[in-house]
């Protein structure tokens, strides 16, 4: 029988501790593709995030660190600075990039700081049990959003690659999502051209992965899916926000 | 020249090529120093958006095994204690300067003792120690930035420099020693790539299992012991015979030194003890002059709290006084005298 599809090399076998369902396995699977691909694993250091995907330094093979909730962007930045020629990338929930790390995305964004940020957008926050995040949807209904987010008192969502595309620094931000097969593909791309940017020190990109959450939102995978595309994706809409490569592979 | 300046230069002697910092006073002179030097030389002067933002950069850096300081003042030491945790979680060594200002709040920009507490108790949530050195001129300041990275290393630990703004600001001729440029040692942990030469290097300081955690903090305290054991530093200054023995760290003790000769001089019998390392506390000493000492006196730029220290090195032998002036304000030789006077009835 002929293989069509292996785990990439790049990702260890430790079993993955996400809930079932949640897109957080594509998305590891994409960057890891990515990098091996790119056959960059030896020189990459990878920073996890606090939030869910706080044990990925357990499934990337390339080296890791842990970073502080939110810090992450300036982990990759103190990494870079000492390690001009390896390729560092930081892999950030919503909570941890667009709310505790603001400040650190907004500065290594206009600082041009040449690394990779993976932005994972499932509009909760997943490892503390479903509390509102940033780019929780109006209206949406969380843990601490009982009778759906207010926006009188909650106020609004946060669209990171809208705001971002506006700095002078940011090289590259794209917004994609995992909810299907043709959308993965175009994250697959997307996540690629983000370190092929860093390679070719053109400064800092940014992918935007849409993302979801069954566990926290209550519902079937399938379902999860459905609510993704049916109310992020108006609210998040897909698609290249900056470009300075003028689309150049 | 000035305390803060030579202190960067002696970072930048000590191998640092990467500082990371936000503007504060009275440590102003460090970072505008390696703004102007580090591109010189090839290396990284980077203003952080935040102290935040700066200790974790220093927290990157030092993963990648590089020598990377970071300085502030008090307010800004208080922002760095998240990312000082993780570091000492991670087993990372870095250098921090903390150049005192008054506290608490915003407080005042005239210097001050007043963070003793923080940088040998707290300077993060969770069980850890750092290294803290207390010079008290400007060309010991210099040496201890090379003790202070070395010891850094050797342990894998945060080091601090626990200034004041009466040393970063005063000015005193220095000599720098030259360290020969492959004295740092290999640092096999450090993320810097595996090139697939190895297998990977993960920095980190979650461990969700607490008997694992447990494991690794007390791995840590192991370590503690030793540097309990070796690294304590203290000036013993006419200790022998001295019936009062002063205890003063910092720019203080040379105030303190001047008040002790003024005793000596009306027959007195004082002395000084003046520890160079806060953590670890010089404890051995002190507690050797308590077997000989009738009496201990504290004199600090704060309300009281390395006098704690010193009581439990003294563990109730003999009384200990305290002496200090707080919110910047320096105390003078003649009031210290004067204490000295207070407990010891007068000349003898």
């Amino acid at each position: 029988m002929a293989v069509v599809f292996e785990k990439p090399k790049t990702l260890t076998d430790a079993t993955l501790h996400y809930c079932p369902g949640c897109t957080h396995g594509i998305i590891h699977t994409l960057v890891a593709q990515a990098i091996e691909e790119l056959g960059i694993e030896g020189k990459t250091v990878g920073v996890a995030p606090v939030g869910c995907a706080v044990m990925a330094y357990n499934y990337f093979t390339c080296d890791m660190v842990e970073a502080p909730h939110g810090r992450a962007p300036a982990v990759a930045t103190g990494l870079k600075r000492a390690l001009p020629d390896n390729i560092i990338f930081t892999y950030q929930g919503d909570g941890d990039l667009a709310a505790i790390g603001t400040a650190e995305t907004v500065h290594s964004a206009t600082r041009g700081e040449n690394i990779t940020v993976i932005f994972v957008n499932n509009a909760i926050y997943g490892m503390t049990g479903g509390q509102m995040a940033p780019t929780s949807l109006p209206g949406q209904v969380t843990q601490t959003t009982p009778y759906g987010r207010d926006t009188s008192v909650a106020g609004y969502p946060v669209r990171v690659c809208e705001m971002l595309s506006t700095l002078d620094g940011v090289a590259y931000a794209e917004r994609v999502s995992v909810d299907s097969v043709p959308n993965i593909r175009k994250a697959r791309a997307a996540i690629k051209k983000a370190f092929e940017n860093q390679i070719n020190k053109k400064g800092f990109s940014i992918v935007e992965v849409l993302s979801s959450c069954p566990t926290n939102w209550g519902m079937t995978p399938a379902e999860a899916l459905d609510w993704l595309r049916d109310n992020m994706i108006p609210y998040y809409p897909l698609g290249v926000y900056k470009d300075i490569t003028g689309g150049e592979k | 020249m000035k305390g803060n300046e030579a202190l960067a230069e002696a970072a930048i002697k000590s191998g640092c090529r990467h500082f990371f910092g936000y503007p504060i006073t009275p440590q102003t002179e460090v970072a505008a120093y390696m703004a102007k030097r580090m591109p010189k030389i090839g290396g990284t002067y980077l203003q952080a958006e935040s102290e935040v933002a700066a200790i974790n950069m220093v927290l990157g850096a030092a993963s990648a095994g590089v020598r990377v300081m970071t300085s502030s003042s008090s307010p800004g030491i208080s922002l760095k204690t998240e990312g000082i945790s993780y570091i000492a979680g991670s087993d990372l060594p870095c250098l921090i300067i903390n150049v005192q200002r008054g506290g608490p709040g915003l407080g005042g920009i005239q210097p001050s003792q007043a963070d003793y507490w923080q940088a040998t108790r707290a300077t993060g949530h969770g069980d850890f120690h750092i290294l803290v050195f207390a010079p008290a001129t400007i060309q010991e300041m210099v040496d201890l930035v090379y003790t202070a990275y070395d010891k850094a290393d050797e342990y894998r630990m945060p080091s601090m420099i626990l200034a004041d703004g009466m040393l970063g600001q005063m000015m005193e001729p220095v000599e720098f020693p030259e360290k020969e440029a492959d004295h740092q040692i290999e640092k096999p942990w450090a993320t810097t790539g595996h090139q697939n030469k190895r297998p990977h290097n993960i920095t980190n300081s979650l461990y969700l299992d607490p008997n694992e955690l447990e494991q690794k903090v007390v791995e840590r305290f192991k370590r503690y012991e030793i540097i309990k054991e070796k690294e304590p530093m203290a000036e013993e200054y006419l200790v022998e015979d001295a019936e009062i023995v002063l205890v003063s760290f910092g720019a203080t003790a040379r105030i303190v030194k001047s008040a002790v000769n003024s005793a000596r001089a009306m027959g007195i019998k004082a002395g000084m003890i003046r520890p160079i390392t806060l953590w670890p506390f010089p404890e051995k000493v002190i507690r050797k002059a308590a077997k000989t000492a009738d009496c201990f006196l504290s004199v600090e730029m704060n309300m009281g709290q390395m006098v704690d220290d010193v009581r439990l090195a003294v563990n109730g032998e003999k009384p200990v006084f305290f002496f200090g002036r707080t919110g910047g304000i320096i105390p003078s030789p003649a009031e210290v005298l004067g204490e000295i006077q207070k407990i010891m009835g007068g000349a003898k």
